[in-house]
């Protein structure tokens, strides 16, 4: 056993009030939701949180009050909710800091950070509100030097005026953490199916914490090099947590489960259903297999499980 | 007068559907443009290429996604990969023909806002999602097609925010801003489909959908609208029908 397998609480325990953070997946994919479930559960605050398109991982941390402040392009579930209650909540009673951005800005800031380069240029944004407004004031600005000084900067290419380009800030977090299909324990990770920007995400971060549906041997993963995503000097620590994106969906493992997403929204549209929400399922399970438990077992675990051949569950009942 | 045999959802995943032409790189969306583009796929343009922004090319869909992040949407695809390459390679580079956008409001120009209402956005009275990858869609793929609600208070004269950029001022506005390409070409909307003039990006009523009148499409737009051209929109065809319902979306996930 190398040291860098560690349990879910000790891995959570890591990160401090006030830390940057970054969590991968995408709207309903791979969030690694046990830890985020786990963060809230040690009453985690100030949290400063990067990303592209967060779902229901990010709404729950804004709605249990770990967050302070957010970077971010888009913050909703797509077809199981067209905006985070929470987050709306949250920005309409002036309850967190934000900036705005697009998915292609955010992903590009992430990797100007992985690639060590202080900004990338993009031919996105010209023109818009994204470029031309700043949520968070000068002042806001200053006040965290974790915050880029300047939102984006526009200018013409040096090697050609007429080209007009916009440069977004690089990302550096001081954690970042991923939930992968598998892993293994010396922190060489494989993604199947869409990557996101979870690699760029991972290697823009100081301390990386990956949770992993399954732990698989070193071998077995080197087998097939091309098929991995990172190499396992990037990765700080590994925690096992099987079900571990659970109301998600994790491609060839199990697909996202419609009934616990449509309880969380209409639970999270009102103050008094979302707290019963988080003692339900985050503040009475004492863990993740509790958490298991109370979202319905093996029972409904089963009912998620996906096809071979198809990566996902085709016969899932997905609307009420 | 008996009601028609479709729904207006049905109407517009048609009418999205009869924008693509055989062959395109299409950027879709969550919702009504997946609908859209699966019955293109399935009718008049079985060799487009539908692009998800989370990662995927070319996927051949067998089950609807509820997210462009789902699972689901590695069915077939020619490459999986992340959004930077998506981004970069295939929608920066300029190889993405046409993408779908939608939003709270949409102003005359086609500059579209989903992110939130209200004159100063640090304090928005409404706040939305944001752009995710709406900006950059509207931005860098050649055309864009615009599916929205049609009230009078969704498409004022000027939008909120620009959050997804259509033709800006008008007139030479767009490419002045620096944009390489692009613009909108469309806005399907639950009352008709309008477009714009070439040169002055003025909008117009192209068609209205059967039962309404081009004046009272015109009375539910907040902007002036030409309407003098306008003709009916043609009907779903029963086979355009028959292919959404028990093939694009049998589950009823979107249609309604």
């Amino acid at each position: 056993m190398s040291g860098k397998m560690i349990d879910l609480r000790a891995a959570a325990a890591l990160v401090p009030d006030g830390a940057t953070l970054s969590v991968g997946g995408f709207t309903t994919q791979r969030h690694p939701m046990a830890f985020v479930r786990e963060l809230i559960r040690q009453g985690r605050r100030d949290l400063y949180l990067f990303g592209h398109s967060p779902g229901g991982d990010w709404d729950i941390l804004i709605g249990a009050g770990c967050v302070k402040r957010v970077e971010l392009a888009y913050e909703a579930d797509e077809a199981f909710n067209t905006v985070g209650p929470r987050w709306r909540k949250a920005v309409e009673a002036g309850r967190i800091e934000w900036e705005d951005y697009s998915n292609f800005s955010m992903v590009a800031r992430f990797t100007a950070g992985a690639m060590g380069i202080p900004f990338m240029p993009v031919r996105s944004l010209l023109g818009s509100d994204v470029a031309a407004r700043a949520a968070l004031t000068p002042e806001q600005r200053k006040a965290d030097p974790r915050t880029s000084p300047k939102k984006l900067h526009e200018m013409a290419s040096p090697f050609n005026p007429r080209e007009r380009v916009v440069l977004v800030p690089a990302i550096r977090s001081d954690f970042a953490v991923i939930h992968v299909q598998k892993a293994t324990e010396n922190g060489t990770v494989r993604i199947l199916g869409q990557t996101f920007a979870d690699v760029q995400q991972a290697l823009c971060a100081g301390t990386v914490i990956v949770t992993a549906e399954e732990i698989v041997g070193e071998d077995e993963l080197r087998r097939e090099p091309e098929s991995n995503q990172l190499p396992y000097f990037v990765v700080t620590h590994v925690c096992r947590v099987p079900y571990g994106a659970h109301p998600y969906a994790v491609y060839q493992c199990y697909d996202y489960d419609p009934l616990h997403l449509q309880e969380y929204h209409d639970a999270a549209r009102e103050d008094s259903s979302f707290r019963r929400y988080l003692d339900k399922y985050v503040y009475d399970p004492k863990g993740h297999e509790e958490y298991l438990e109370a979202a319905g077992g093996r029972a409904r675990l089963e009912m998620l499980k996906a096809s071979p051949g198809y990566g996902y569950r085709p016969d899932l009942k997905r609307r009420r | 007068m008996t009601p028609p045999p479709y729904s207006l959802m049905e109407l517009m995943s048609v009418v999205a559907a009869r924008e693509i032409k055989d062959g395109e790189v299409v950027f879709a969306g969550t919702g009504l443009p997946m609908l859209g583009v699966m019955l293109a796929q399935r009718t008049h343009a079985p060799r487009c290429t539908i692009i998800f922004e989370a990662g995927t090319v070319a996927s051949a869909l067998a089950h609807l996604p509820m997210s462009v992040g789902d699972p689901r949407v590695m069915r077939g695809a020619a490459t999986a990969a992340g959004l930077m390459e998506v981004f970069t390679y295939v929608l920066q580079a300029g190889r993405v023909d046409v993408g779908f956008l939608s939003g709270a409001q949409v102003d005359r120009f086609g500059n579209i806002n989903s992110t939130s209402i209200g004159p100063d956005p640090r304090h928005p009275a409404v706040r939305f999602s944001g752009s995710g990858g709406a900006c950059d869609i509207a931005c860098l793929a050649k055309r864009t097609i615009i599916i929205a609600k049609h009230e009078k208070r969704r498409f004022p004269e000027r939008v909120d925010y620009i959050t997804s950029p259509g033709w800006l001022e008008g007139g030479a506005s767009r490419s002045n801003s620096g944009l390489i390409r692009g613009g909108p070409s469309s806005m399907v909307t639950t009352m008709g489909v309008m477009r714009f003039r070439p040169g002055t990006r003025a909008p117009y009523l192209e068609s209205y959908h059967p039962g309404l009148t081009p004046g009272a499409v015109a009375e539910a737009t907040g902007f002036a609208l030409e309407v003098g051209e306008a003709v009916e929109t043609p009907p779903p065809a029963p086979a355009e029908l028959a292919i959404l319902r028990d093939e694009v979306d049998p589950e009823r996930i979107f249609l309604r």
